[in-house]
């Protein structure tokens, strides 16, 4: 196995690209890629330590970060559909009938 | 294995897809019955909860003891007192009222197993499936924009910081090498010193956990989202979720990351403050009263914060009794919205003038939840604010109890602004509101909480108490 140091180097990287992308970008779909990004990240941790620790309950974990994850995204999908029935476009910036 | 532990769950997630079922079998809906048959199942999960033993099940994945009942208890209180107001507003403004109320319950089983999660899978996944849940209530009505738009805001923003709390999980698996509460801490005892991970994991988790709280600086989705949901889905949202966010909080930081306690304290520390100040001030400039009693929401979670972060057995037992003295003001406040809503049709604070002229019982009972949000002698909120003070003043954080009381201060402004503007403004038109005997109901069991808790507070304070004695501090 390669050290553990890459993995978790590599996950920190990604982790640090899925929340520029969320904090960047404008369209609600592509923020949605970008979380999935997050999460697999967290996915990739996970796998390194429980390689490295030898112990399983990393693994488990990762499954059900998966299961998890399609069920947000079976949601968020919805969602965005439903607003693209009203604005006709799923930019962030539009999506502004209310403000403080 | 005793089984019997999880029958309260079980009794609400086999109700809920009944009532799933029943919704999509049915050709016509009938909005009362299915509500009465959703408190049914509520009340009698909270029935049997008040007869299930202490005891774990799957190597503590699982755990019933006083904590997790207390919280459970609190959940469905909310889910009851919020199922009563909304009858008649789902009767009024939805349609699948099935799926609204099964979605209501699957939310409150979510809520259930976080309180007993002992592990952070558990944990997790338990989590996410009282959010999930509350994201779908919360863009419920799909043919209004302003629902939808809080449905999104809270997903992406939900979405993400459940991705940044994963990240701190993983670090401290990684730090730790166990998935399981107790052995965490333990582990963490033994590891002289704290590394720089474990600074790190702490940052996630407060991050994480301050959105669920809806804890300045990560409130943003809060204001959005109360003034757009459906209000009896803000109503629970508002008291559910924060508990919810609280019952993991402490018992991941009071039971596992005790032995680090000097690095976490001073951020919770600075979250408190910026909740008050923030939740506080802001909340002076709004129109909308959702709005308002969103940032008063993000102020209240402050003052818990101050009594955490004194990290003793009394902040335990203030924040049960806090959070059962806000869920009774603050669902009360929201029946009162929807009263008034279903009546006149507006959410802005100035139509409320001359509320007493229109309905005196109304204006009565809301001025008494204002109190209490405020924190007056006599109501359930003086008595939390009391012990929440009392709890940080006992580990000599004075300056955040001089910052707290503040900051009430400033509070005292638009609680009393609204009861201001209900007794003695004129009333634009004379006609006089209605109310229908559910909202009856839901107002008189919120009001007679809120003055019992304050006037004979020692049962709830042994309640709390015995809530507390499962921590070793």
């Amino acid at each position: 196995m390669a050290p553990l140091a890459n993995y978790l180097v590599l996950a920190a990287i990604l982790f640090a690209l899925g929340v520029w992308g969320v904090l960047r970008n404008r369209n609600a779909l592509i923020i949605f890629m970008c979380i999935e990004l997050m999460l697999n990240a967290v996915n990739l941790t996970f796998m390194g330590f429980s390689a490295y620790l030898n112990d399983y309950s990393g693994q488990v974990f990762v499954f059900l970060i998966m299961a998890v994850a399609a069920a947000e995204v079976a949601v968020g999908l919805a969602i965005i559909v439903s607003i693209f029935r009203h604005k006709e476009n799923v930019n962030v910036d539009e999506i502004n009938v209310m403000k403080w | 294995m005793d089984y019997s532990l999880l029958i309260p769950e079980v009794v609400l997630f086999v109700w809920a897809l009944v009532l799933l079922l029943y919704n999509a079998s049915a050709k016509t809906e009938n909005p009362r019955a299915i509500g009465l048959f959703a408190l049914i199942g509520l009340v009698a999960a909270f029935v049997i909860l008040w007869f299930v033993p202490d005891g774990s099940l799957f190597g503590k994945t699982f755990i019933s003891d006083t904590y997790a009942r207390g919280f459970k208890m609190i959940f469905l209180l909310a889910a009851i007192v919020t199922v009563i107001g909304s009858v008649d507003f789902a009767s009024k403004h939805m349609k699948h009222t099935g799926e609204f109320y099964s979605l209501i319950m699957l939310c409150v089983t979510g809520m259930m197993f976080l309180a007993s999660a002992g592990e952070l899978i558990s944990l997790y996944v338990a989590l996410e499936l009282s959010t999930i849940s509350l994201y779908i209530l919360a863009a419920f009505l799909k043919k209004d924009l302003k629902s939808t738009e809080a449905g999104l805001k809270y997903l992406i923003l939900g979405a993400a910081s459940s991705g940044i709390l994963l990240y701190g999980l993983s670090l401290l698996y990684g730090l730790t090498g166990s998935t399981v509460l107790d052995e965490i801490g333990y582990r963490l005892f033994l590891n002289e010193g704290t590394t720089i991970a474990a600074v790190f994991a702490i940052v996630m988790f407060v991050a994480g956990f301050g959105f669920k709280l809806a804890a300045a600086p990560f409130h943003m989705w809060a204001p959005d989202v109360y003034e757009g949901a459906p209000t009896p889905v803000t109503a629970f949202l508002s008291v559910a979720s924060k508990a919810a966010g609280l019952v993991a909080f402490v018992r991941l930081f009071f039971n596992s990351l005790l032995a680090i306690k000097p690095e976490w304290v001073v951020i919770v520390e600075i979250v408190a403050i910026l909740a008050m100040v923030v939740g506080n001030v802001v909340a002076l400039l709004q129109k909308n009263i959702k709005r308002m009693l969103a940032y008063s929401s993000i102020a209240q979670v402050g003052y818990v914060l101050v009594a955490l972060s004194a990290g003793i057995d009394l902040s335990v037992t203030s924040m049960m009794i806090f959070l059962l003295a806000y869920l009774f003001a603050n669902i009360g406040a929201f029946i009162v919205v929807i009263a008034f809503s279903n009546a006149t049709g507006s959410d802005n604070i100035e139509d409320y003038s001359g509320l007493w002229k229109r309905k005196p019982s109304l204006a009565i009972v809301m001025t008494i939840y204002m109190l209490s949000l405020v924190g007056i002698p006599l109501t359930g909120g003086f008595i939390a604010k009391y012990f929440l003070f009392g709890a940080a003043v006992k580990e000599g954080l004075y300056t955040l109890v001089v910052i707290a009381i503040l900051t009430s201060v400033i509070s005292l402004f638009y609680y009393m602004n609204v009861v201001r503007i209900m007794m003695f403004r004129p009333a634009p038109s004379a006609d006089k509101i209605a109310l229908p005997w559910m909202i009856k109901l839901g107002l008189a069991i919120s009001v007679i909480m809120v003055l019992l808790i304050g006037i004979w507070p020692g049962p709830f304070y042994a309640w709390g108490q015995l809530a507390s004695t499962i921590f070793h501090f």
